[in-house]
């Protein structure tokens, strides 16, 4: 197949023809999703936007929408940055390990295993989470509300069962490691040899090699990664379902019975017995979940782009 | 390598693929062989064929498993294929017309319009059969506590926070061979909106003066632990000390579980003592003839009766456009509320076989399905 | 240079053109000191195992950075101390990967046999074996057709946002979308798909393609957004050295471009295959649950693994959870084997940088 196109590159005429089909592909396959992205969103406009100005009683006796968002609000942003925060410092651990520091033979497995966990069903997740992890934390609890009680965050009472905020934040965090990982050891092998051994020549340690050559290369895949991942805690169903106690109101104590829960688990809690109205209100608050992850995704970029306007590279 | 010329080859290639799998239609070593000897061992073999599909309550799963291989074991060249989606989007695509029959643990009703919306799908009457019948086991786990008797006051003010500890007068007082530790009590409550919460919280609401709070299918009392789905309970309750909750009696595996007072004796929740209470409970006032939907009688004082039941249901039409419809949909229903359904069901879900009159009532009605 | 050169001898006798290193054993000592000295905890405190490893690798950390800045410079102590670091993260992150997937397999093996793989759960009588056949075709068929929808498009998206659009409008709306919808909720998209579906084709309409359209919806921000990536890093050097021999853009990018970050494209792919290969809620509510084989994914029930495995956990008995876990030990391995299949492939057609 090589050969014909090759000997169609030689005179012009085929090649614009062959550049403007290409491209016309690229910008099909871009429209293409625009249409069927923005046909998800109008949908979920014209089901959600009734779900705002339901009856009282689908409500839950919150009383209005916003009495009813705002703790699955706060309870999803609360559980997607426990995750964040101790999976985003793990990946990256995890990626430079692979990436720059362990031997072939070690990085190539768990290179491996990593991807695997992407691929455990969140059903799994969930269950290893409530069965397994769950319980082994309780000890732990114990301590926190004993030594760190005075902390907000360490309030209890003790959740005897161990489903609290905190498990739920780390099972997300096991959840998400895999995504993050993945790519952030995609973009530091990237990085150019010439640039690392230029560093290290210069007298660099390792770290600073990294430092100052890695990641300022791999800065945006980064910071994809980690968006990726966000994506991921914001919008995981079963396994937050499953593993997290919720019921409770908007509060920052981590480790007790009633904890707000995740607008995407409260839409699979809440699915099962549905009826019209609830229905509506459920995928209003899909509606509300789709305005956070924007807002989270427009601030990373707006960061990104303001570092790189000052790097100037 | 070419993207593009590389893409035009894989496109045909994948189409060929895709083909050639549809085309060898490579069944399961067990599909093509089963059905044509299960046929011949079968005495009473059945002449109907086709796909039968219906949706709903996930609580009838287990039981649907028995009534689905059972139906497809009468019938070898039907597949009967059940969606666990939960009763609200049972009863939805029923009323889109999207599945031939539902299963439901809440009869239809008119709150939102539904009752009105199946009946129009159907052009009559929506039939509602009872169909599954299973206790509710109100199960702990307290050390070196195997059993305990608790009437209904008392399991209400557990679940509304208001007995916080296994050694308070109330349960000690019922309990008078049992030593009682000083752990403090942590109930276990469904997270998900389910038949069962619905059930429990209308027994509590019923037999109860200590509870406040309507049926409904998400629990009404904050605090507690929530854990999503039966088998979330089950391990929330096995994974802690001092925790109560409740779930289908058939999947509480080896917790202890409480003894209902009814009456003047503490019943234990069994196939048997629910069955019971099915059949003195009145029928919902104002509905037709073929719709069987009952109130569960909370309040009964038979003796060895467990009020403390999930009663769940099966929805068709009386008439269907087609007669093959009809004869799958009367064919299965005929099986699930015959003896023998009813008795596959309960060995392979633990639920309660219909009691004879409410039994042949409903074979009376699905006898009738026909095509218009 | 000119300035040593010029300064007087005393004080370049002062500056040591080396500074010490510490002894190659010197993180072996450190640690069996560190896990000594914890160790005196639990001994004299009663603490658990536990503890006496977390207090270790504190006291290994510490101890190893305030040797080496003694010894060493200030920059090669915050060297080792990052290492150790990474390291740690690395091990602490081990240790519930290793825990869940020893859980999927402990749990998962015993259910596997041939019966299991080679049977569908359509049974004419209750003491028949179940097997997930007809799950791992409907797993393998939805799963393809989610990849041949979203892999192109993907692919093509993230070429535009790179190399075409540049900041224009529909290059920002593109944006815009997959930023939205990195964080869809599963079931969401699998209600959108399963309205346009019944909408189209009828209310009892179910089918593969539904499921499959429901999951390139989750999976196309994925791939968009790790290709976008990938792309980006190929250095403009190599795409401007193409330019200059005279080859055309679009030859360019297939030929430099994609081949360059293959590696990482294809990381992304399976990364989010992976993701997809594992969603149960959407499926439910348009490719359904059934008992016997289907091929055709524009026809007809059909059944994945994840569904099969949430459809036991809902039936509960111990029997159901065995096939549950068994089931789940499967899905891991067939995702392997596409990770695996998607490596080689990546070997074969990646150039090679002599890494």
């Amino acid at each position: 197949m090589s050969t014909t196109s090759a000997s169609s590159t030689r005179n012009t005429a085929p090649t614009q023809t062959g550049d403007r089909v290409f491209s016309g592909i690229a910008r099909t396959a871009g429209l293409a999703i625009v249409v069927a992205l923005a046909g998800v969103f109008v949908f979920l406009a014209i089901e959600g936007i009734p779900g705002f100005f339901q009856p009282e009683q689908f409500y839950k006796g919150a009383g209005s929408f916003w009495g009813y968002v705002d703790n699955l609000i706060f309870g999803t942003v609360l559980v997607a940055t426990i995750a964040l925060i101790v999976a985003v410092p793990l990946a990256f651990g995890i990626a430079l390990v692979v990436s720059h520091y362990a031997p072939k033979w070690i990085a190539g497995p768990v290179a491996y295993v990593i991807d695997l966990l992407a691929a455990v069903p969140s059903v799994v997740f969930g269950l290893w989470g409530i069965n397994l992890f769950a319980p082994k934390m309780v000890p732990l609890y114990d301590w926190l509300h004993e030594h760190l009680g005075f902390l907000p965050f360490f309030k209890g009472p003790v959740n005897p069962v161990g489903t609290t905020l905190l498990t739920t934040g780390l099972v997300l965090a096991i959840m998400v490691l895999p995504i993050i990982t993945a790519i952030s050891r995609e973009v530091f092998t990237q990085t150019p040899v010439l640039h690392e051994e230029a560093a290290l020549a210069l007298g660099a340690t390792r770290w600073e090699m990294i430092r100052l050559a890695v990641f300022p290369y791999a800065r945006s895949g980064m910071v994809s990664a980690v968006m990726l991942g966000l994506g991921r805690a914001l919008g995981e169903t079963m396994a937050v379902a499953m593993v997290l106690s919720g019921g409770g109101g908007i509060s920052f104590n981590l480790i007790t019975n009633s904890n707000p829960t995740s607008i995407a688990a409260n839409i699979a809690s809440q699915y099962k017995e549905n009826t019209p109205g609830t229905l509506h209100v459920l995928i209003a608050t899909g509606l509300v979940l789709f305005l956070i992850t924007f807002l989270v995704n427009f601030a990373a970029r707006w960061i990104v782009a303001r570092n790189e306007r000052r790097m100037s590279r | 390598m070419n993207r593009t010329s590389f893409r035009a080859a894989l496109v045909p290639g994948a189409a060929a693929l895709a083909l050639s799998i549809s085309l060898t239609a490579c069944g399961a070593s067990n599909e093509s062989t089963e059905s044509g000897s299960d046929a011949g061992s079968s005495t009473e073999t059945g002449s109907l064929s086709g796909e039968l599909n219906g949706a709903g309550s996930s609580a009838q799963e287990k039981a649907m498993e028995a009534w689905s291989t059972g139906f497809q074991g009468l019938n070898p060249d039907v597949t009967l294929n059940y969606n666990p989606l939960g009763s609200g989007d049972g009863r939805t695509q029923f009323i889109e017309g999207g599945t031939l029959f539902a299963g439901t643990d809440s009869y239809f009703s008119d709150d939102e319009g539904e009752l009105s919306k199946a009946n129009e799908r159907c052009g009559s009457d929506v039939i509602e059969v009872p169909s599954y019948v299973s206790p509710i086991a109100v199960m702990f786990n307290l050390e070196g506590v195997d059993a305990l008797n608790m009437d209904s006051d008392t399991i209400a003010k557990i679940f509304d926070q208001k007995i916080t500890k296994w050694n308070d007068p109330a349960i000690a007082d019922q309990n008078p061979d049992v030593e009682l530790p000083d752990t403090d009590i942590t109930t276990v409550h469904r997270q998900d909106d389910s038949g069962t919460t619905k059930n429990f919280t209308d027994y509590l609401g019923k037999a109860s003066d200590s509870w406040s709070y309507e049926a409904e299918d998400a629990f009404p009392v904050k605090g507690g632990v929530a854990a999503e789905g039966t088998s979330g309970v089950v391990a929330a309750v096995t994974n802690g000390n001092g925790t109560i909750g409740y779930a289908d009696e058939s999947q509480v595996g080896d917790l202890s579980v409480v003894s209902v007072k009814v009456g003047d004796e503490y019943v234990a929740p069994s196939a048997e003592s629910a069955a019971k209470v099915v059949a003195v409970s009145p029928a919902v006032e104002g509905r037709p003839e073929v719709d069987m939907a009952v109130d569960v009688d909370r309040t009964t004082e038979e003796a060895g009766s467990y009020p403390v039941i999930l009663l769940s249901y099966l929805v068709a039409c009386q008439t269907y456009p087609s007669a093959d419809e009809a004869d799958l949909v009367k064919g299965f229903l005929e099986y699930v509320v015959s003896d023998e359904g009813q008795q596959a069901a309960a060995d392979n879900a633990g639920s309660a076989p219909l009691d004879a009159d409410t039994a042949s009532r409903a074979q009376g009605i699905v006898e009738a399905i026909s095509a218009e | 240079m000119t300035a040593t050169l010029t300064t007087p001898p005393a004080t370049s006798s002062t500056i040591p053109l080396t500074h010490g290193r510490l002894p190659r054993w010197a993180p072996g000592l450190v640690a069996v000191v560190a896990i000594a000295a914890a160790g005196l905890f639990p001994l004299l405190l009663g603490w658990g195992v536990v503890p006496w490893v977390i207090v270790s690798v504190i006291f290994y950390i510490g101890g190893l950075t305030l040797w080496a800045a003694v010894v060493e410079t200030r920059r090669s102590a915050v060297d080792r101390m990052v290492t150790s670091l990474v390291w740690t993260a690395f091990a602490i992150a081990l240790v519930p990967l290793v825990s869940l997937l020893w859980t999927v397999i402990s749990k998962g093996l015993p259910a596997i046999n041939s019966t299991f793989l080679t049977y569908s759960a359509f049974r004419t009588s209750l003491d028949q074996p179940v097997g997930i056949y007809h799950a791992i075709m409907g797993t393998l068929v939805i799963t393809f057709c989610a990849a041949v929808i979203s892999v192109p498009i993907g692919i093509f998206a993230a070429i535009y946002l790179v190399e075409y659009g540049k900041g224009n409008r529909l290059a920002r709306g593109i944006t815009f979308l997959v930023d939205v919808m990195t964080g869809i909720p599963s079931i969401v998209a699998g209600l959108f798909a399963f309205s346009m579906f019944t909408l189209f084709f009828g209310a009892g309409y179910r089918s593969g393609i539904g499921g499959a359209v429901a999951l390139s919806l989750l999976m196309i921000p994925i791939v968009v957004r790790s290709t976008e990536e990938m792309l980006r890093l190929v250095p403009d050097d190599l795409r401007e050295a193409a330019y200059a021999l005279g080859t055309p853009k679009w030859r360019t990018i297939t030929k430099v471009v994609l081949r360059t970050s293959l590696g990482g494209i294809i990381t992304g792919v399976t990364l989010a295959t992976a993701r997809i290969i594992g969603e149960t809620a959407p499926l439910l509510l348009i490719a359904g649950l059934t008992t016997r084989t289907n091929m055709n994914p524009f026809d007809g029930f059909m059944t994945t693994l994840p569904v099969f495995i949430y459809s036991q956990f809902q039936k509960g008995t111990p029997a159901d959870f065995d096939l549950a876990w068994g089931t789940a030990l499967v899905l891991v391995v067939i995702v392997l084997l596409l990770n695996i299949a998607a490596r080689v492939i990546g070997k074969i057609f990646a150039p090679k940088t002599g890494r």
